[in-house]
């Protein structure tokens, strides 16, 4: 585990800078990183892929991705996506967004994004809490959760439920490949790779809207060790966010997945 | 050959022909023509047209649209223009040419559909947070809608910097006969060398207005300064009429500098000389050519549909060298020809 995140070991993949990342110990970041930086090597893809990085701790991600990175405003990254694909419709366009970007400043964004079918794919970086500005509640904060805006702990009737974003979006068309995964141990990581690669592969194929919601650890602001932190993964998180694919494309005749869509 | 349209589709098909090619934006009164025009026009020439879900969404994809390079334009009106400020300050500080089109109507809150004036302040003071301007492009009709709107995007790739065209409701719903003709920009358009684009054959590149380490906000700033400066040498647009032997001048701009027209008309028949300055950019302000040219102690009247935003300016430009006095209306009413006459009778009057 401790090797497969190590400077050392990122910076094989091409698709990476050659710098030390600065998250925290046992973040999940830098894990997930590595693996879209690896698909993306993998698939070939790194002069032909635009990515848009998100505010809150992957802020700088363009410090990290060896490929084209813009930032854009908190919540924002669908609609920049949805400006930078129209204009590049064959390149490989993603956004990466925390929580807070995604399931509360820019739900607005991300529904109707996935609404109009972009062909866009989102990696979705759920770890519960807000990290950047020093571990306040977020949409998908847990019941019971202590934060620094929840000291005693995330009450429904005060704060109301954690958001489902993924659910929510299974039920629009437009929206063609959803998958929820985790970073907590190696065979989760492997795991998550396929189920990106396969959001990007759908993308390609011009299905529709693709998204990977990655569940990852944020030790620093949950107030735990690293290893506590992958155990609140396994035993808090996993429980209400079930794991799996949630919707994928329809099988054709011949046993692939979807038609093609034409360009838009 | 001549064409009858109004402002609204007048600056739409001008943005085609300038070769804008990907358009979003929200409904909003008095500006529905722009995006009619656009959802028409564009797959006509394989543009994108999206009526986006807010108008935050709509500016946000006009950053991605120009973060790839292509030429690209939203619009609006005051509550929708609000909306769009947080769009505008990281599109300023990214450098990107986008042109954002604002018919005012009256505010503030809600307000009405009426045309107002009263965006002056948020269109060339900043609007969004942090020290940035955008140039600002102030039509008096709908011909010089379409000659504006055209050179917009030449400027907003010459100084890689987002340009405004601020009309009003008049401007975009009154029908007038335009010749479509291009103008011409002898300025040599620099290459675009920021896009994102695939890093094919070259390093990667990437689009961001956070600077945190020590210093680098600071000199990323001094270099925004540096081309606000130099815009303000190169680009200040002003009309100036019968300023010289003018018994009373008048500073008005858009719509309203077209009813001064009557009443510099109307007065003349009285017997009174009144000028008219009419500034054609509001940022950068013409604050230059107008010192130079009104006469120490004269007789200066600012017109506008608001409580008195420009009037600022014109008082920094003058800077205590003549007498400004000022008329205005508020809230969508509009200055009559009868009311500025009035007021210019009692400022001549007054000597």
């Amino acid at each position: 585990m401790k090797d497969m995140i190590s400077p050392k070991r990122s910076a094989k993949a091409k698709s990476l800078k050659k710098v030390q990342f600065h998250y925290c110990s046992g973040c999940g970041h830098g894990i997930i990183h590595r693996i879209v930086a690896e698909i993306i090597d993998e698939m070939g893809l790194r002069e032909n892929t635009i990515a848009i990085a998100p505010v809150g701790c992957s802020v700088i991600a363009y410090e990290y991705f060896n490929f084209d990175v813009t930032e854009a405003a908190h919540g924002r990254p669908p609609a920049v996506a949805t400006g930078i694909k129209r204009i590049h419709p064959d390149k490989l366009v993603f956004t990466y967004q925390g929580d807070g970007d995604l399931a509360a400043i820019g739900t607005s964004e991300i529904i109707h994004a996935a609404n109009r079918g972009e062909r866009i794919t989102t990696v979705f970086v759920n770890n519960a809490v807000y990290g950047m500005t020093n571990g306040q509640m977020a949409p998908t904060t847990l019941l019971g959760q202590r934060t620094e805006t929840t000291p005693l702990g995330r009450d429904a009737l005060r704060e109301g439920y954690p958001l489902k974003i993924m659910e929510m979006l299974a039920v629009l068309p437009g929206v063609q490949f959803l998958a929820r995964s985790t970073v907590h141990t190696p065979q989760e990581i492997l795991k998550t790779k396929k189920l990106i690669k396969r959001a990007f592969d759908v993308q390609l194929h011009g299905h529709g809207f693709s998204m990977v919601e990655v569940l990852s650890m944020c030790p620093t602001c949950w107030g735990m060790t690293p290893l506590e932190a992958l155990d609140f993964v396994r035993n808090r998180m996993i429980p209400f966010y079930p794991l799996g694919i949630i919707k994928e494309p329809d099988k054709n005749e011949n046993g692939q997945y979807g038609k093609e869509q034409p360009k838009k | 050959m001549k064409v009858l349209t109004n402002g609204n589709e007048a600056i739409a098909e001008a943005a085609v022909q300038a070769g804008c090619r990907f358009y979003a934006g929200y409904p909003i009164t008095p500006q529905n023509e722009i995006p009619g025009y656009f959802a028409r026009r564009m797959p006509e020439v394989k543009g994108t047209f999206i009526q986006s879900e807010s108008e935050i969404a709509a500016i946000n994809m006009v950053f991605g649209a120009a973060v790839a390079g292509a030429r690209c334009m939203t619009s609006s009106s005051g509550p929708g223009i609000s909306l769009k400020q947080e769009g505008i300050s990281y599109i300023a500080a990214c450098q990107l040419p986008v042109v954002i089109v604002n018919m005012m109507r009256g505010g503030p809150g809600l307000g009405d559909v009426s045309p107002a004036q009263s965006d002056y302040f948020q269109a060339t003071k900043g609007g969004g947070h942090g020290d940035y301007h955008m140039i600002v492009f102030a039509p008096e009709d709908v011909q010089e809608a379409y000659t504006l709107t055209f050179n917009a995007f030449n400027y907003a790739d010459y100084y890689r910097n987002p340009v405004m065209i601020l009309g009003d409701g008049i401007l975009g719903q009154m029908m007038e006969p335009i010749e479509q003709v291009n103008p011409s920009f002898e300025l040599p358009l620099p290459e675009k060398d920021y896009i994102l684009d695939g890093c094919r054959g070259r390093e990667a590149r990437s689009m961001m207005s956070l600077f945190l380490r020590e210093g680098e906000l600071e000199r990323h700033n001094a270099i925004l300064q540096e081309k606000y400066k130099r815009i303000q040498e190169e680009l200040c647009l002003v009309e100036m009429v019968d300023v010289d032997q003018s018994d009373v001048v008048i500073v008005a701009y858009g719509t309203v500098a077209r009813i001064c027209n009557t009443v510099m008309r109307e007065a003349s028949n009285e017997g009174i000389k009144v000028g008219l300055i009419r500034p054609i950019t509001l940022w950068p302000f013409p604050a230059k050519q107008i010192y130079d040219k009104v006469k120490n102690n004269a007789k200066v009247l600012v017109v506008e549909m608001s409580a008195g935003q420009m009037l600022e300016d014109v008082k920094l430009a003058l800077n205590g060298k003549a007498n400004i006095d000022f008329l205005g209306r508020m809230g969508g009413g509009i200055p009559l020809v009868v009311d500025i006459l009035k007021k210019v009778v009692s400022m001549k009057g007054d000597s």
